[in-house]
């Protein structure tokens, strides 16, 4: 991401006491030695909590004083969370709002940030997912953004989060109330590649036409002899309307049902806005004879030995050699410390 | 082509109609879509429209069809004011009880979903939840429109223009429809398959006591298929009645210049 990074000279002030960026424009120095880039998020992230020097936006991050409080004015703030309230009012609605330009390209969570930016307070502790993992290029992104914009805590550690944004996956560790879970969408409406029109496909959302979404599983059927759809499972909310979860894995449908924490979902190109509230049904729509699986790759993690969470599976070289490794690095990781170990030991490979 | 002593033609006139409809009208700005309709269907009926193009017959089957909104008039189906009905009763009547079959297949198929899913489609909007029955179904459906059971995986876009006019008219009869809607069914086809698929209709509109409307430009095909005729010209409603009458016996002039156009072969 490179917006963030390109005003930073103006803001040089605020940053006197930074030990940690000392020549504004070029790459973040390097702390440890094991990983590169996104170590300075990762690593100044749990620190800085504690040290809390002189509150918000005055913390160790360089924290940008040019910008209202986590990027967003307060009325576009304002218009946000009315369509937040909306969407919780009403689960699994697609409602619309007027989607700002993001510091970032389209399809990299600008829906997400947005919705992120109008429900972040100073006291929030922020994690960011990036298909599992913690330190993948757009999760030090956007976790940077907002250590910069808001000055907010971070972490890696989902316990320990307030506001969680995520792509592509929902935390293995349960969630709990009080904690927000926000999702980037690309595109929301899950009848789209079925029905190009927006006109058609809100009309049949009013009307409750869902007969189209049922031909999608058909088709996956007749075509591979299962549903072959794994990732963005088309659900039902609350008996009403069909919803897109996003590109998580199908293996991710059934938390999203019954969830303790508030779940929102963010489209930015697409300028839909949708929420489950707590404890909203959920359910993956599925045939009678074709009942809905929640599947994973049938091995167990290679670093944790956990057998109940997503795997990734990784190539690791150009004779055909794999190992399967949980993709939630901080539930891995969580199990590694607590001395759980994989067929590959608890320390290699990774 | 068949005699006109083949044709049993029903005569129901003591039961209700099952669509009525008083002086239907729809203009364009200043001009006639079409003026004036005003017919009774009853049930197990065929009723057929005629005219040359522009005559409005379009027009009115799109208004009869709830594709466009009438300007005056009243549509009764069954009893109920169709143009009062809200838009949910007005949708489900169309994935219901009613059918519409395009004259361009492309335009009543979805041409990137297999054929067994385009049948499928139907049964799945009003509520078929059991993927082998709604398979079972298809593949019933495909043999009756005389498609092989094993393209019920290829996509319409992989037939030929015969069968995916066979697949529509398979798609939209699979919920059992008590009115279809027929625009030009035979369009576009070369004649031997035009013969083949009148022969098909033919069956299953005898067969399943469908009520139908078919608007054609073509005399052979509600010779074959029509019960009644209507002729319009210039969205006007000029002579109507049993089919081999008006075709046999035409009264008004732009009948008569229809039926002697049609060439002989």
């Amino acid at each position: 991401m490179t917006g963030p990074s390109m005003p930073l000279a103006a803001v040089d002030p605020v940053a006197q006491g930074d030990h940690r960026l000392k020549e504004p424009p070029g790459p973040p120095p390097q702390q440890k030695g094991h990983r590169t880039q996104h170590d300075e998020a990762d690593g100044g992230e749990d620190q800085k909590a504690g040290e809390g020097v002189g509150g918000r936006g005055h913390s160790v991050t360089r924290v940008m004083s040019d910008y209202n409080f986590a990027y967003l004015d307060e009325q576009t703030k304002r218009m946000i969370r009315r369509a937040l309230l909306k969407a919780l009012a009403v689960p699994g609605y697609q409602v619309p709002f007027a989607s700002r330009e993001m510091p970032m390209p389209y399809g990299w969570g600008t829906g997400g940030v947005q919705v992120t930016a109008a429900c972040l307070v100073p006291e929030d502790r922020l994690k960011v997912i990036d298909q599992g993992a913690d330190d993948t290029t757009n999760a030090v992104s956007i976790r940077r953004f907002f250590e910069r914009t808001a000055g907010v805590a971070t972490t890696g550690h989902t316990e320990a989060a307030t506001l969680i944004q995520t792509r592509h996956r929902i935390p293995e560790t349960p969630l709990t109330e009080g904690q927000i879970l926000v999702y980037q969408v690309p595109i929301p409406e899950p009848l789209r590649f079925l029905e190009p029109r927006e006109t058609e496909t809100r009309k049949m959302h009013e009307l409750e036409e869902y007969g189209l979404m049922y031909v999608k599983l058909y088709e996956d059927i007749a075509r591979h002899g299962e549903i072959a759809t794994a990732y963005a499972y088309p659900v039902k909310v609350a008996g009403r309307y069909v919803m897109d979860p996003s590109p998580i894995p199908k293996f991710d449908n059934p938390k999203l049902g019954g969830c303790a924490a508030i779940q929102l979902f963010g489209a930015g190109r697409e300028a839909r806005i949708y929420a489950l509230p707590p404890w909203t049904e959920v359910v993956s729509l599925d045939f009678e004879d074709h009942p809905f699986v929640a599947s994973k790759a049938d091995h167990s993690c290679a670093l944790c030995g956990a057998g109940n969470s997503y795997l990734d599976e990784v190539i690791t070289d150009d004779r055909g050699s794999r190992m399967f490794v949980c993709s939630d690095t901080d539930f891995c990781a969580g199990r590694q410390a607590a001395g759980k170990a994989g067929s590959e030991g608890p320390k290699e490979g990774a | 082509m068949m005699g006109a002593a083949d044709l049993n033609i029903p005569v129901r006139m003591k039961e209700q109609p099952l669509l009525s409809v008083r002086d239907l009208g729809k203009r364009y700005g200043q001009r006639i879509g079409c003026r004036g309709v005003s017919f009774d269907l009853y049930p197990g009926e065929v009723l057929g429209i005629v005219g040359e193009s522009g005559s409005g017959k379009s027009t009115l089957l799109s208004c009869l069809a709830g594709q466009q909104r009438p300007d005056e008039g009243r549509i009764l189906f069954d009893g109920t004011d169709v143009l009062a009905l809200s838009e949910a009763a007005r949708r489900r009547l169309l994935r219901g009880d009613w059918a519409y079959v395009h004259q361009n297949p492309r335009d009543g198929l979805r041409m990137g979903v297999s054929a067994g899913g385009n049948v499928g489609e139907r049964l799945m909007a009003v509520g078929a939840r059991n993927y082998g029955v709604i398979r079972e179904t298809a593949i019933d459906w495909l043999g009756r429109v005389e498609i092989a059971a094993e393209r019920i995986d290829d996509r319409p876009s992989a037939f030929s223009g015969g069968m995916q006019q066979r697949l529509q008219i398979a798609r939209n009869l699979v919920t059992g429809p008590r009115l279809v809607f027929m625009d030009e069914p035979t369009g576009g086809l070369d004649v031997s398959v035009q013969a083949r698929l009148l022969d098909l209709l033919r069956g299953l509109v005898r067969d399943l006591g469908l009520s139908a409307i078919i608007v054609t430009h073509d005399l052979a095909v509600v010779r074959l298929l029509a019960d009644r005729l209507m002729v319009m010209k210039s969205g006007h409603v000029v002579e109507t009645g049993l089919t081999d009458q008006v075709l046999d016996d035409p009264q008004h002039g732009y009948t008569q210049l229809l039926v002697s156009s049609v060439l002989q072969v």
